[in-house]
């Protein structure tokens, strides 16, 4: 039988906000264990949450984002559970009026374009985190993560393979650093993904029963994850046995999926409207605020290099897959417009490559985007050939004569020799000294041309322009 | 709706609340009593009324995104049972 994977995801992105959705204590990341828990996060007896306006305003802008509807009031509510690191016994959590209710995205896979659908995305509030290290058979228990605020973001069940999750994931990945409301480290967990998974027989509609995969810290998880996972339910029902709704954990180290809790411990949220919160109430107002902040998003940009820049589909993907490496990319072609192929390979090789190599970031490059339209307009104009250029372009790395492409063209020589007269006369030279090839290539050795092109390169220390060589070469071995 | 014994016994659990069988009896004809009551109100025809989520009507107020709380940590676990290197210590707990 033919089997078809569903497959939805939820995907929680810490919110970059300083302090606490309702609380003034910092989130800075790896601060000493509490020290950054104030009496609201730790639960004492009286504290009350009072909202953070950048909290709401970051999932505003996720929404408009995502062409979602903004609802006007959003009501919070508490989730109910039992857990050493949620210290009030329950976490504030959106249930009924998510901030952000519907939306899509549009991903790509294999050139095959395909919508996602959004379910919603809630602001919430999380946990602590518990370190279950040994201190004399207890836990530890750091506050610091509790109350930093969270959106929630939930898909359709909407996918097919564990490509198009990972494409899902990525892009919302993206997204979510290019419009500036999470940071995306997946190290630091500011974005993780839980996956919901069933099968059912190809061209079937009724969904098959889903189990919940948690603890998916890395794309490369994600698929390996999912594709254990769809095995794992094909073999069970080809088998003739049923699938179990439960909560399962991926274990990276043995690629597989196992239970964590089965569907009969399933937790009881008991959700209710939180009595400490008021309605929120999101005007038209602040969310034309929010509209005209939103940057032009990846989709838009990468459409327009497709179709201003005559960009494949690969390349605009690869430059538009950061904001800072799209606007790196802007600023070079603003320079030499005429040339954004050009400016597109070499930041996509030379650029990145350099960049990965020294684990830099864009936003640090050493080589400014006016510098290198610099370096790129003189390989157009045919100065130097792009040989010598990637040589140009490591000095300019090292920061020599100020990374000024001209001045370190000048003060290594590498200018092409373009001058017709020049080459004829090098030429004319080498000819002479090489009268066995010469008479090899007029019986018909062609191999003898290439080997006369390479002592022209070779007297001319690579500096001679070879379109202009093969010409005039040519012409001359015929007359 | 009628609730069983039982069913008290799974929401006194959840609650991680400890109650005798006696006790389960009387706040079975308790609970019984208030879920007869809430029959009494969903049988009002609400279908015109706009769900209210809070009982006041007013709007919740923001804050602004600054940090102003400082570390207190030693001062609130001087009343916590167990600490060390400034994390809280309980009962392991693995989920």
């Amino acid at each position: 039988m033919q089997w078809e994977i569903v497959i939805g995801l939820e995907i929680h992105a810490q919110l970059s906000t300083r302090s606490k959705i309702f609380s003034g204590a910092s989130t800075a990341y790896g601060a000493q264990p509490n020290t950054q828990a104030c009496g609201i996060d730790i639960a004492l007896p009286g504290v009350l949450p009072v909202l953070n306006y950048s909290a709401v305003e970051r999932a505003i802008k996720f929404g408009l984002a995502v062409g979602a509807t903004i609802n006007s009031p959003s009501i919070f509510a508490r989730k109910n559970y039992f857990y050493p690191d949620l210290p009030k016994g329950y976490q504030i959590s959106q249930f009924e009026l998510p901030v952000v209710q519907g939306g899509h995205i549009n991903i790509q896979v294999e050139d095959i374009e395909k919508t996602i659908r959004l379910t919603r995305a809630h602001l919430e509030e999380d946990a602590g985190k518990s370190l279950h290290e040994d201190f004399h058979g207890m836990s530890g228990i750091d506050l610091n993560r509790a109350g930093t605020p969270l959106l929630e973001i939930v898909s359709e069940p909407d996918m097919r393979s564990s490509a198009e999750a990972a494409a899902y994931a990525k892009a919302l990945h993206t997204l979510v650093r290019w419009i500036g409301i999470c940071d995306g480290n997946m190290q630091e967990g500011s974005f993780r993904c839980d996956a919901n998974v069933s099968v059912r027989p190809h061209g079937t509609e009724k969904l098959g029963t889903r189990c919940e995969i948690k603890n998916l810290n890395s794309f490369r998880f994600l698929e390996k994850a999912i594709d254990f996972e769809a095995r794992r339910q094909i073999e069970i029902l080809e088998d003739g046995g049923n699938i179990r709704q439960e909560t399962r954990l991926y274990d990276a180290n043995r690629d597989e999926t196992r239970t964590m809790r089965s569907k009969e411990e399933a937790h009881d949220y008991r959700y209710f409207p939180d009595p400490d919160l008021l309605p929120l109430n999101i005007s038209k107002e602040w969310i034309e605020q929010v509209k005209a902040m939103l940057p032009e998003l990846p989709e838009a940009r990468h459409n327009r290099y497709i179709e201003d820049f005559g960009l494949s589909g690969y390349d605009a993907n690869v430059l538009t897959a950061t904001r800072e490496i799209a606007d790196y990319f802007e600023n070079t072609v603003k320079q030499l417009p005429a040339q954004a192929k050009l400016c597109a390979n070499w930041i996509m090789g030379e650029v990145s490559g350099r960049l990965n190599k020294e684990n830099i970031e864009i936003t640090h490059c050493p080589v400014s985007p006016a510098q290198l339209a610099e370096l790129l307009a003189r390989i157009s104009d045919g100065t130097i050939s792009g040989k010598s250029a990637k040589d140009v372009f490591d000095s300019m790395w090292q920061g020599e004569h100020g990374s000024s492409a001209d001045a370190i063209i000048a003060a290594k020589g590498l200018k092409q020799i373009s001058d017709d007269n020049e080459i004829e006369k090098l030429i004319d030279e080498v000819l002479a000294a090489n009268p066995q090839q010469v008479a090899d290539y007029r019986s018909g050795k062609e191999k003898a041309f290439n080997s006369l092109v390479g002592q022209v390169m070779k007297v001319t220390k690579g500096k001679a322009n070879p379109a202009q060589v093969n010409t005039i070469l040519k012409k001359k071995l015929l007359e | 709706m009628t609730l069983s014994v039982d069913d008290v016994k799974r929401v006194a659990n959840l609650a991680r609340i400890e109650i005798s069988e006696e006790e389960s009896q009387q706040v079975l004809i308790q609970l019984s009593g208030i879920f007869s009551l809430i029959e009494q109100m969903q049988a009002v025809d609400t279908s015109h009324i706009e769900p209210m989520s809070h009982a006041q009507d007013m709007i919740q107020r923001l804050r602004e995104d600054v940090v102003t709380e400082s570390d207190q940590h030693i001062l609130f676990q001087s009343i916590a049972p167990q600490v060390e290197a400034s994390l809280y210590l309980v009962p392991k707990v693995i989920e």
